[in-house]
């Protein structure tokens, strides 16, 4: 494309194809030497990361730059890591988190989206009104009455209070909703005749075709709930409690805070479990994520 | 008639009733989790109330008073839309230039594509605590180079002209990827034979090409990225409340940081809720341009 272009554009006659080929490579150059230098600032963290996390404390501490450590020190550091503070352990309740908000997201939304995209009943404007205006309200608006009434309840400090705000996905909703509109009413219609319940419509025929939509929504939710911080911070004091990001602030800000292999070795940890998923399934990654931007 | 058109209204009735089933669950839990906490925020906001004390008064507009005249709250207000200014040129303008690059390669496009995406899909909360590190006055990698290259130490986070900017560049690091996709989009849904057509009528050096076509073309896309880049940044707060709590000098104090430390620290539940109102009001702005600049685009 780019080269039948080029050629197309030099006034034939004029430039000989040695310039428009030393043209061409020197464009190239200037594009990728950008591209490359962007992509220096982007892994800049990551290379350190994972170098300082295999680093000994005296290589840390030392004014001397140097990339590689002369001394292998990545056991030491990660079972530190492992061991001083229960970074498994944030993982763990990372994932308890993120599956439970997500089953009982699906389990709400989907429902709720087939009754507003196919099925008539009072209320229905109504309710969709209320979700397109909940979609621009976030978690940090609701969250003083809602930890009040957590506190009221004496829920604090619960796996339930870290899911309960986002057991309503309205942004699932209106996905799904946008989804279910386009499934053919015929077959609906022939399931209905064929006696099946709307139940198992919901279930068994239309949850099954927008496995896309489900796939992307999904991988949407996790990365938002294993990467938040503000909702934690504010319901959860028990640090065996604590997600991913909370665990990590504990481990910063308690007396390891200076032992920057240990540091570096815990912020590995749980960075890598979205980071590798990300790599194995880059497409689904990128569409659920970016999902929100061209909804 | 009455003995076909009985099965078929019951049907009705009955289709109306499994609607409403299906959709009561998602109903509750809006009215608990949006409706009835702005309720409540909206009332809160004109009391004296404070988590714990058991009695309240009505002050009636007093908390709003005090929250325009609160030094503090206005430089965390000020400071926010600092942020948003730095990072949303910032983040907007090079992601279009690395999506425009990107978007010609063949064989590297994955390649860049997986590295300015991974800030994305990272804990921005471990990465803070690594950028922290690197940015240390003597001990971090890049101060280091910045001794090598003959510069002084240059301390990012605790000189409070610096803090500010140096947290909206790891926004920008953060966003880039994410502009990026979004700008990748909008380019492949320009057509292909539009750059063929204007090479013919003699539009020939790329700059040409951008001005001409892509950026005209790309105009819906842009202005749906600076939206909700806006929004983004003004929702700054994990690399306040890890990397710098609000200091050197409050010259990091933001709203969101604000309103956690009022809400959720000192428990000045009714002033908090004001702040938050405030918060929500500027959100609700940023919205209002989104669903405007959307239905643009899906008329274009």
């Amino acid at each position: 494309m780019q080269a039948t272009l080029s050629t197309r554009t030099a006034p034939a006659g004029e430039v000989s194809p040695a310039a428009v080929m030393i043209r061409r490579m020197s464009g190239l150059f200037f594009v990728h030497a950008f591209l490359l230098a962007g992509a220096v600032f982007i892994l800049l963290p990551f290379v350190w990361m994972l170098v300082t996390s295999i680093k000994p404390p005296e290589e840390v501490f030392s004014a001397e730059l140097s990339f590689w450590p002369d001394r292998f020190y990545g056991l030491e550091n990660y079972s530190f890591a492992l061991t001083a503070a229960p970074v498994l352990r944030f993982a763990l309740n990372g994932v308890i988190v993120c599956t439970g908000i997500l089953v009982v997201q699906l389990l709400i939304a989907i429902p709720c989206a087939y009754a507003l995209a196919k099925l008539q009943f009072p209320g229905r404007h109504l309710l969709f009104v209320l979700v397109l205006l909940a979609l621009c309200i976030p978690i940090q608006v609701p969250a003083l009455p809602i930890y009040m009434a957590l506190a009221w309840l004496g829920l604090l400090n619960t796996y339930f209070s870290m899911m309960v705000p986002f057991f309503l996905s309205v942004f699932g909703i209106f996905l799904f909703r946008q989804f279910f509109r386009s499934f053919p009413d015929d077959i609906i219609h022939a399931a209905r005749l064929d006696g099946m319940s709307e139940f198992e419509i919901v279930w068994r025929i239309v949850t099954p075709s927008a496995w896309p939509a489900i796939a992307a929504f999904s991988v949407f939710s996790i990365v938002a709930h294993w990467n938040d911080l503000y909702w934690p911070l504010i319901v959860i004091s028990d640090i065996n409690l604590a997600p991913p990001p909370l665990g990590m602030m504990y481990f910063a800000d308690a007396e390891t805070g200076s032992n920057y292999g240990a540091l570096t070795a815990a912020a590995t940890v749980l960075t890598a479990p979205l980071v590798v998923t990300f790599l194995f399934a880059r497409r689904r990654f990128i569409e659920g994520i970016t999902m929100t931007g061209v909804k | 008639m009455s003995a076909a058109a009985l099965p078929f209204r019951r049907q009705l009735l009955w289709q109306k009733l499994t609607g409403a089933g299906f959709a009561l669950p998602a109903f509750l839990l809006l009215l608990a989790l949006h409706v009835v906490p702005l309720l409540v925020l909206a009332g809160l906001s004109f009391t004296d109330y404070e988590l714990g004390v058991v009695t309240f008064e009505w002050v009636g507009l007093d908390n709003y008073a005090q929250a325009f005249s609160d030094e503090v709250f206005r430089r965390s207000l000020v400071n926010t839309l600092y942020y948003v200014a730095i990072v949303l040129p910032g983040s907007v303008i090079l992601s279009l230039l690395v999506a425009v690059l990107v978007h010609q390669r063949k064989r590297t496009r994955s390649f860049y594509e997986i590295i300015y995406f991974l800030p994305v899909t990272s804990t921005l909360i471990a990465m803070a605590t690594v950028w922290q590190f690197l940015l240390h006055p003597s001990l971090g990698v890049i101060n280091a180079a910045l001794r090598k290259l003959g510069f002084g130490e240059v301390p990012f986070l605790s000189d409070p002209d610096l803090a500010l900017p140096t947290l909206a560049m790891i926004g920008i690091w953060q966003l880039v990827g994410f502009n990026m996709i979004l700008f990748l989009a909008g380019l492949s849904s320009i057509p292909r034979d539009l750059y063929e057509a204007s090479a013919i009528d003699g539009v020939g050096n790329g700059v040409d090409r951008f001005l001409t076509i892509t950026w005209p073309l790309l105009g819906p896309t842009t202005l749906f990225v600076i939206v909700t880049t806006s929004i983004t940044a003004f929702k700054v707060f994990d690399t306040v409340a890890v990397m710098t709590k609000g200091g050197p000098q409050g010259a990091t104090e933001v709203i969101l940081y604000a309103i956690y430390l009022e809400g959720f620290y000192y428990f000045r539940t009714a002033y908090a809720s004001v702040l938050t109102l405030v918060f929500l009001t500027f959100v609700v702005i940023f919205s209002v341009i989104q669903t405007f600049v959307l239905d643009r685009r899906t008329h274009y």
